[in-house]
């Protein structure tokens, strides 16, 4: 039995979620978290690649014959991060710099390739842009929120106001052990709340 | 519609024909934005180096370069109206950040005193050495290096003697970035003493109009002053 549409926009923001369910995508993850406003410039810029790359490969998925699905996909997606990055460059310079190789990444991060071969070519155009859609936002809410704790813990500030001073921060949440510590108990919360 | 077979003739048109269409959409985007990050890029090094500077009537655009062999220096020469040289923004670097090259620029008034200065290019650790970026800026303790003579001044960190404190846990990166600072002041000791030899070279030979020329360049002083 298939899902309805909206069971499948919001399994990939909670039942499936990329991050804490699903466990991909952990590079990007752990290295731009550590400030809020990286985490969800980052979570935006996979969720337009995923959502562009989903409905895309979703509609060519008769036309790839099944011997080069995979460097056909990698073509899609390689084309809508290279669109991602130029547009960054001209408009939101100051993210661009900051989340530097981390955006050409996106090409191998293995949620986008993961949905192109698990869901868009094997579902309809339509519900292809719901899963890229909810997984992105499912991805930018993880990512988010991990930068929203990470910079809090580590410097007191979130999304670059102040809440304390930033000598009472925990410096080791910006570094990267602080990324693994805030997000496995994010993953145990998760699995708490879906158990429960 | 049917699968597509895997077959040869259908590999070869299917992957061309994706690829075209993609190198087709990037070249339009790529066109769409060539301008704008072009621009943006010009402007915002306007915007740096003009914020670093000191007091100033114009600049040249074009900067004097040194190379010691070692680093290349650049150095945006200020002027005030009757062209007398009254500081300049120089870009400054250094190979010995934690995690390699260091790209400061930074601005000295005539006498040699630091202005403000800003961090072009750092791949320090977030959260570590890359507070670089406002870390000297910033009134507390002795971070503060801004309105100090770096003539004077030991621009060293503390641990070495110096007086200025690094950051924390990051010294390595503090000793780059003051090197850079040091580096920047060296050089613009050389090319502000030139220009002062030959400012003074001209004063000696027509000593008439010098006192016109120092009232001249205090009251444009002002008036940029208010602007």
């Amino acid at each position: 039995m298939k899902d309805s549409s909206l069971k499948v926009l919001l399994n990939g923001i909670f039942k499936e979620n990329p991050i804490f369910v699903l466990i991909l995508g952990m590079c990007p993850t752990l290295a731009t978290t550590y400030s809020a406003i990286n985490g969800l410039s980052m979570g935006l810029a996979t969720l337009f690649v995923l959502f562009g790359s989903n409905v895309v490969i979703s509609i060519l998925k008769n036309i790839i014959p099944d011997k080069i699905r995979i460097p056909a996909f990698i073509v899609i997606i390689a084309t809508f991060v290279s669109i991602a990055e130029m547009l960054m460059h001209a408009y939101f310079p100051a993210i661009y710099n900051s989340l530097g190789i981390f955006i050409p990444l996106i090409v191998v991060n293995c949620l986008v390739l993961g949905r192109a071969e698990a869901f868009a070519s094997k579902n309809t155009v339509f519900r292809s842009a719901l899963d890229g859609l909810g997984m992105g936002l499912g991805f930018t809410f993880a990512l988010t929120l991990l930068g929203t704790l990470r910079e809090l813990l580590g410097t007191g500030k979130v999304f670059g106001n102040i809440v304390f001073p930033d000598h009472y921060g925990a410096l080791i949440f910006v570094l990267a052990p602080g990324a693994f510590i805030v997000l496995g108990y994010l993953i145990a919360i998760m699995n708490k709340l879906r158990a429960g | 519609m049917k699968k597509l077979k895997s077959n040869f003739i259908n590999i070869v048109l299917v992957l061309t024909g994706i690829s075209l269409v993609a190198a087709f959409t990037l070249a339009s985007v790529y066109a769409l934005t060539e301008d704008t990050i072009e621009r943006s890029g010009v402007s915002h090094r306007q915007e740096v180096i003009q914020s670093v500077m000191p007091l100033h009537d114009h600049y040249d655009s074009i900067p004097v370069e040194l190379n010691n062999g070692v680093e290349t220096t650049s150095i945006y020469k200020a002027y005030d109206a009757n062209n007398v040289m009254v500081g300049a923004a120089v870009e400054s670097s250094s190979n010995n950040g934690y995690n390699g090259h260091i790209d400061i620029i930074v601005g000295f008034n005539r006498y040699g005193v630091i202005v403000d200065y800003v961090v072009l290019d750092q791949h320090e650790t977030p959260g570590l050495g890359a507070r670089m970026i406002d870390w000297f800026k910033t009134e507390i303790a002795k971070q503060n290096i801004r309105g100090k003579n770096a003539g004077t001044a030991n621009l060293n960190v503390s641990k070495d003697g110096g007086e200025v404190d690094a950051i924390t846990a990051a010294t390595i990166s503090s000793r780059a970035f003051l090197f850079a600072i040091r580096n920047a002041y060296f050089e613009f000791k050389v090319t502000m003493d030139a220009a002062a030899d030959v400012a003074k070279a001209a004063a000696d030979t027509i000593p008439a109009i010098q006192n016109d020329t120092t009232a001249t360049a205090t009251k444009n002083n002002m008036k940029g002053h208010e602007q």
